[in-house]
This record gives C-alpha cells, sequence and structure tokens, in this order.
C-alpha cells in the first residue's frame, strides 16, 4: 500500500508542476484510525499529505460537481466509474480531468473491525494481506479478506475503466461473484413479509441524509425531501416518511448507481440502503444488460428508447 | 418494496380508445377492490395539533 502512496504523490507532484491540474483531489490521514478525508491538493510542496490505503472509502467523483478547474482525481474501480456517469450527465468535462487510476483491493470495512473490539481502536494497519489492529492494550490480526467492505467483496470492476495515470499495476479482477443472492431472496418474498424487512431495516434511520451527501450521483441543487413547495415527502422519521425518502433515493440512482458503497460507510447507524440500490442494478442489468458507468459512449438505460423494448409489463 | 403486485398497473391508451379505458378502468377498479384498503403507505403516527 505504500508504494501506492508513493506513486500517487509523484504522479500529483508532477501533475501540479507542469501545471497540467489546478489541484488534485485524494486523501489524507483521519483524524481517527479508518477514517480518511478527502484532501484538495493545490501546491506541489503539499503533496506529502497525500496517503493510500485500505480507509478511501469515500467516492471522490463527489467532488468533482460542476467543478470548473482542471482537476486531477484519484479514482479507484467504483470511482472511475461515477466519473464516467459525471461526465455522460455532463456534471464535469473529460478535458478537465487527469485521472489517476488506482486499481483497488477492496476497502476495509470499519464497522467489522470496530464490532471486533470493545476497546478503543488507537491505531489500524496492513502488512503482507493482514491487518494489524492495536488497542490500548490488545494487538490483533485479522486476514484482510474478511474484513472487505460488503460492497467490495461482491465488486466485479477493481480496476478503474478510465483513467489518465496509474498508480499501480491493474488487479485481478474477482470472478464468479454472486452479486444478487440477498436480493433473490427477497424478490421471493409475499408482498407482507417484504414490508416488513424495509420497515425493520429503515427503522433506525434519522434522516441525516449523510446517505445522500456521499452519493456522487446526488447533485441536485434541491433535493426532493428539501423541497418544501411542494412537499414532496414528509420530513419526520415517520415510518412511512423515512421509507418513501428510501425508495425514492434509490430510484433516483437507478441505472446510475455503481455499488461504490459510499451511502453506507457515510451511514450513522449503519444501514444497509444497498438492498435497494443493487435491486435496480440487477433490474438494469437483466433487463437492459446495462452496467453503470463502463463507457463514455453508450447512453443510460433510462434516457434512450427502443422501439424493440418488449415493456410486457404495460397492458 | 411489498406493494401487492395487483395494486399496481400499467397502461398504454390513445385518446381515441375510449373502449379499452373503460375496460381498464373496470379491470384496476376490480383487481384493487378484491385486495381490499390499502393498509400500507399510510401514516397511523400523525398527530393533528
Ligand atoms: S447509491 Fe450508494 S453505492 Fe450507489 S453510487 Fe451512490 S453512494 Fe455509491
Ligand atoms: S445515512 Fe443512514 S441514518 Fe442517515 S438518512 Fe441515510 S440511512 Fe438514514
Amino acid at each position: 500500500m505504500s508504494n501506492y502512496t508513493d506513486k500517487i504523490r509523484e504522479i500529483s507532484e508532477r501533475l501540479l508542476k507542469e501545471g497540467r491540474v489546478d489541484m488534485v483531489i485524494g486523501f489524507k490521514q483521519g483524524t481517527m484510525p479508518m477514517m480518511n478525508e478527502p484532501c484538495f491538493v493545490k501546491k506541489p510542496e503539499d503533496v506529502s499529505k497525500l496517503v493510500w490505503d485500505s480507509h478511501c472509502g469515500i467516492n471522490l467523483a463527489n467532488y468533482l460537481t460542476d467543478r470548473k478547474e482542471k482537476i486531477g482525481v484519484i479514482a479507484k474501480g467504483c470511482d472511475s466509474r461515477n466519473i464516467v456517469t459525471h461526465i455522460i450527465e455532463n456534471k464535469i468535462k473529460r478535458e478537465q480531468l487527469v485521472i489517476i487510476g488506482v486499481p483497488c483491493k477492496g476497502m476495509i470495512d470499519r464497522r467489522k473491525i470496530a464490532s471486533m473490539s470493545d476497546a478503543e481502536i488507537l491505531s489500524v494497519a496492513e502488512q503482507n494481506g493482514k491487518v494489524i489492529v492495536k488497542t490500548k492494550d490488545a494487538e490483533k490480526r485479522y486476514e484482510r479478506t474478511d474484513l472487505l467492505q460488503k460492497n467490495c467483496a461482491l465488486c466485479v470492476h477493481r480496476n478503474p475503466v478510465i483513467y489518465d495515470e496509474l498508480a499501480a499495476d491493474l488487479v485481478e479482477e474477482q470472478k464468479n461473484v454472486d452479486r444478487y443472492a440477498d436480493i433473490r431472496e427477497i424478490e421471493a418474498m409475499p408482498p407482507d413479509e417484504k414490508w416488513h424487512l424495509f420497515d425493520d431495516l429503515f427503522s433506525a434511520c434519522i434522516r441525516c441524509y449523510a446517505c445522500r451527501n456521499a452519493c456522487p450521483l446526488c447533485y441536485c441543487p434541491t433535493c426532493f425531501v428539501d423541497e418544501s413547495r411542494p412537499q414532496w415527502v414528509g420530513k419526520s422519521t415517520d415510518p412511512i416518511d423515512t421509507k418513501t425518502f428510501h425508495f425514492l433515493r434509490a430510484y433516483h440512482c437507478a441505472g446510475r448507481c455503481t455499488d461504490c458503497g459510499a451511502c453506507e460507510r457515510a451511514c450513522p447507524v449503519g444501514i444497509n440502503m444497498r438492498l435497494l440500490t443493487r435491486k435496480l442494478e440487477k433490474d438494469c442489468f437483466e433487463s437492459f444488460g446495462w452496467e453503470a458507468g463502463l463507457s463514455l459512449d453508450q447512453r443510460p438505460p433510462l434516457d434512450v428508447y427502443k422501439t424493440n423494448d418488449p415493456e410486457d409489463f404495460i397492458k | 418494496m411489498g406493494i401487492e403486485p395487483d395494486r399496481l398497473h400499467f397502461s398504454w391508451i390513445s385518446s381515441a380508445e375510449s373502449t379499452k379505458f373503460v375496460e381498464v378502468v373496470t379491470g384496476v377498479t376490480e383487481a384493487v377492490r378484491a385486495l381490499g384498503p390499502h393498509q400500507k403507505f399510510v401514516k397511523t403516527n400523525v398527530k393533528v395539533a
């Protein structure tokens, strides 16, 4: 991982010195373990702030929306797909970007680590596929592969799909991943059971909208949940309002979501709202053979019309 | 998301297809009536001041 950091710094310094970009968007060490923060570097002498490790789960495409500068941006597989989506949706221009691709081996699930110990975690480091977690009086080692974020364990696009520079050699993609086992289970449930499942799933939601804010797809100047004239959805934590928010948020991501997991990662109460976005992802794949953000030349399924669309749900 | 399949219908009817319109509306009404009143997506916690 440290060679990733070195390479990222080297590329960033070069881009800034040559004036090819006005800033580089990457990650810096957070104030707490496992909580790296986005970082905007504008001067070559500041590149030493940039780091790379398994806690860079935030999606940096989120910081590109409507920017006018020339930007170097660090991109994992999923980030790169959201960058493609941003370009397709005219939220940034390809010419403005120098994409520093980072072949990704998956991010570590900070909740999994936190749940394994009662004591405060002082540091989390990595060595040869092992994760070393230090608390005040203990040091424990875990297999890295057991600690991946849920979306990373299911990821089939670890390599950036679009890039100008690479911070490391491309990694092998995971094969034969069954991305939708849990979704199929839910699909098979009778309506009442589904209703109760979502009732439970969202019962802890405090409507903080961290999931929405962390998502690069949610860039509307006024989100439907904030609108008051007309008020599309109630603002309370009434279960119906909460569910309406979640169902609609998920629909707004249909055909666009890359399952980057930034939403789930950001949630203070650990809600797995990806159950909704992945259902839509599955539908888009099955109906239209579509995976979001793989190519700049293809329009997303929800903004094309095809005469051969079977539409057999319409009577 | 927990809505009964028969509660939601999609149809494409031209303004000239009055007979189809009547058929569809009748069909939808019957299907929904058979399911009874919708209990989900109804706010039960609302307090009126
Ligand atoms: S909905 Fe969640 S997983 Fe999908 S792109 Fe947005 S933040 Fe990423
Ligand atoms: S981040 Fe979590 S608590 Fe906040 S609105 Fe989203 S699901 Fe609810």
